[in-house]
């Protein structure tokens, strides 16, 4: 432990990128197991898929962010996106949310229980809720439901050449379908993680009420105490932002990626899900330690 | 083969969890008759499970930090004592969170390629010529799967908590400057946790599969609907698990009590 831990969560940090590009899926057909040998060789190559995909994502990134600001934006299809998105989401957040306020209590009811903490119960579930599990596990249903449908989309219209289509009549594939649906899924990621903090909380207070027999106003006062403030569902929203640019870049890219007909669909489908899910892992980590 | 028929489309959710029932029974079914092609729950268990390690173990490393990382800095604000960390750590990660997030895990990566491989095999017609072969496709398709799936799921979900334990033990030791033999303290674990630990595994390892085989054999329209099919296996898988792990750690607490 002669280094700062800084230095050594650098180090660990960069480690994992190296192993992950091993796990990479491969979006081209040329996918075979034999050839992914956990070689030094294959190692440094996974390492350069890695740096690839970044970079290809960044650059994505950059020209969203250059539409943006020329204003060439449809507004039409992003209303679209939007509703799509956004409204049609609501029902599979709700569920997951008043589950998990719910696990929240059923995890912590031994500990409350062990201390006789009743007052706490609501300090605890309200700072796991609103600082990690409400922005993580919305972030995934997210990346499940909205990253994996868009990516679909995208990949269909890739391989069914609509996208050299528009290029051809000379409108912006960019401008008209990927940045609507970036923000797209940025702002229904914030507004869900929102809705989800809410429904989770309430979740956890009636659980509380029937398991532990914690009265809502005590669960109420746990959370308002003073022990948590804005800043912790601060921490939770600035965590969502940068998870739903990390979905939706993956999402854009994967897609926009496809080839090889049908079954390329479902390998950028499928590779887009899994660099979404490790990348909202791995980002969670570093913003952990970021913005404490 | 009127048993076998699966209503297309997005019917209710009455449907839909009658119908799982029922796929779960004739699988179960077909297992237990034996006679499955040679190899081929070894292929989908490495399918499943060996290509899923690396991917597993990263995002079970990075949980292990965080969670170790957040309860420490809380901690901190209530009491200066922090010596019950690393028991109260393993205590929700054999009860919980190793089988939870390694199971959404799991859903996005085995239940999306379980979905798009059956989904594309149903929409090009190959489940009708199996048919028309006189075989079955559950037994062919579905069987090897969740007999896989079944058999892997424990195993990786106990490497993957290991890995979350490593890397927890190292950040209390970088961060907070915890003693590893403080932290890994087996006081708090009990039998009933170990129990309810591998319930979970067992219910969601069985869960995964069918949800996603039923997207799969549901799926119509082409490769629109091979997309389709793999966000509602997702979802569903994903949503499973969460009630899934509601029942069972409700059920837990009112049998073994806190």
């Amino acid at each position: 432990m002669c280094q700062p831990p800084a230095r050594q969560a650098w180090f660990l940090a960069r480690l994992a990128v190296a192993a992950l590009g091993c796990s990479l899926p491969r979006v081209s057909s040329s996918a075979d197991p034999a050839e992914t040998s956990p070689s030094l060789a294959a190692l440094f190559g996974s390492f350069s898929d890695v740096v690839a995909v970044v970079g290809a994502e960044g650059v994505l990134l950059a020209q969203i962010f250059g539409r943006t600001l020329r204003g060439t934006v449809d507004r039409a299809e992003l209303m679209r996106s939007l509703y799509r998105m956004g409204l049609r989401s609501v029902p599979i957040v709700a569920v997951t949310a008043l589950f998990v306020g719910g696990i929240m209590v059923i995890q912590a009811a031994p500990i409350v229980e062990r201390y006789g903490a009743h007052g706490l119960l609501g300090w605890g579930a309200g700072f796991g809720t609103l600082r990690e599990i409400a922005p993580l596990l919305t972030a995934l249903m997210i990346s499940g439901r909205v990253g994996a449908n868009n990516t679909a989309e995208l990949g269909t219209m890739t391989v069914t050449e609509q996208v050299d289509a528009l290029r051809a009549m000379a409108i912006d594939p960019i401008g008209y379908l990927v940045t609507p649906r970036f923000y797209g899924i940025v702002i229904t990621l914030f507004l869900s993680t929102i809705l989800a903090d809410v429904l989770a909380l309430l979740g956890a207070s009636m659980a509380g009420r029937v398991l532990l027999s914690v009265d809502p106003r005590v669960f109420y006062n746990g959370l308002t105490s003073g022990l948590l403030g804005i800043g912790d569902v601060m921490h939770g929203l600035i965590k969502s932002t940068v998870f739903g640019i990390a979905i939706a870049l993956s999402s854009c890219h994967y897609g926009l990626a496809t080839e090889g007909g049908a079954p390329g669909v479902g390998r950028a489908v499928n590779a887009a899900v899994v660099v979404s899910a490790a990348g909202i892992f791995v980002i969670d980590y570093l913003l952990s330690f970021a913005i404490s | 083969m009127s048993e076998t028929a699966l209503s297309v489309g997005e019917p209710g959710l009455a449907v839909t969890l009658r119908e799982l029932y029922r796929l779960l029974k004739l699988t179960v079914r077909c297992c237990l008759e034996g006679g499955l092609e040679r190899g081929a729950v070894l292929r989908q268990m490495y399918e499943i499970g060996n290509r899923s390690l690396v991917f597993l173990c990263i995002v079970m490393g990075f949980m292990g930090m965080i969670l170790t990382y957040q309860a420490g800095l809380q901690t901190q604000r209530v009491v200066p004592d922090l010596s019950l960390l690393g028991a109260t750590f393993l205590e929700l990660l054999v009860r919980d969170l190793a089988a939870s997030i390694c199971a959404l895990m799991l859903a996005t990566r085995v239940g999306a390629g379980i979905a798009a491989e059956i989904g594309s095999m149903v929409v090009t017609e190959q489940v009708d010529a199996l048919h028309m072969c006189g075989a079955d496709p559950i037994k062919y398709l579905v069987c090897p799967r969740f007999l896989a799936s079944l058999g892997m799921f424990a195993m990786l979900v106990v490497l993957a908590a290991c890995v979350a334990v490593a890397t927890g033990t190292w950040t209390a030791a970088a961060f907070f400057g915890l003693n590893p033999r403080t932290f890994l303290n087996l006081s708090l674990l009990s039998a009933a946790d170990v129990v309810v630990g591998l319930t979970k595994c067992i219910a969601y390892g069985a869960a995964i599969p069918i949800i996603s085989a039923h997207a799969g054999l549901t799926a119509f329209g082409g490769s629109e609907g091979v997309g389709s099919a793999t966000t509602r296996a997702v979802v569903g898988s994903s949503l499973a698990v969460i009630v899934l792990n509601f029942v069972i750690s409700g059920t837990g607490y009112l049998i073994f009590g806190p």
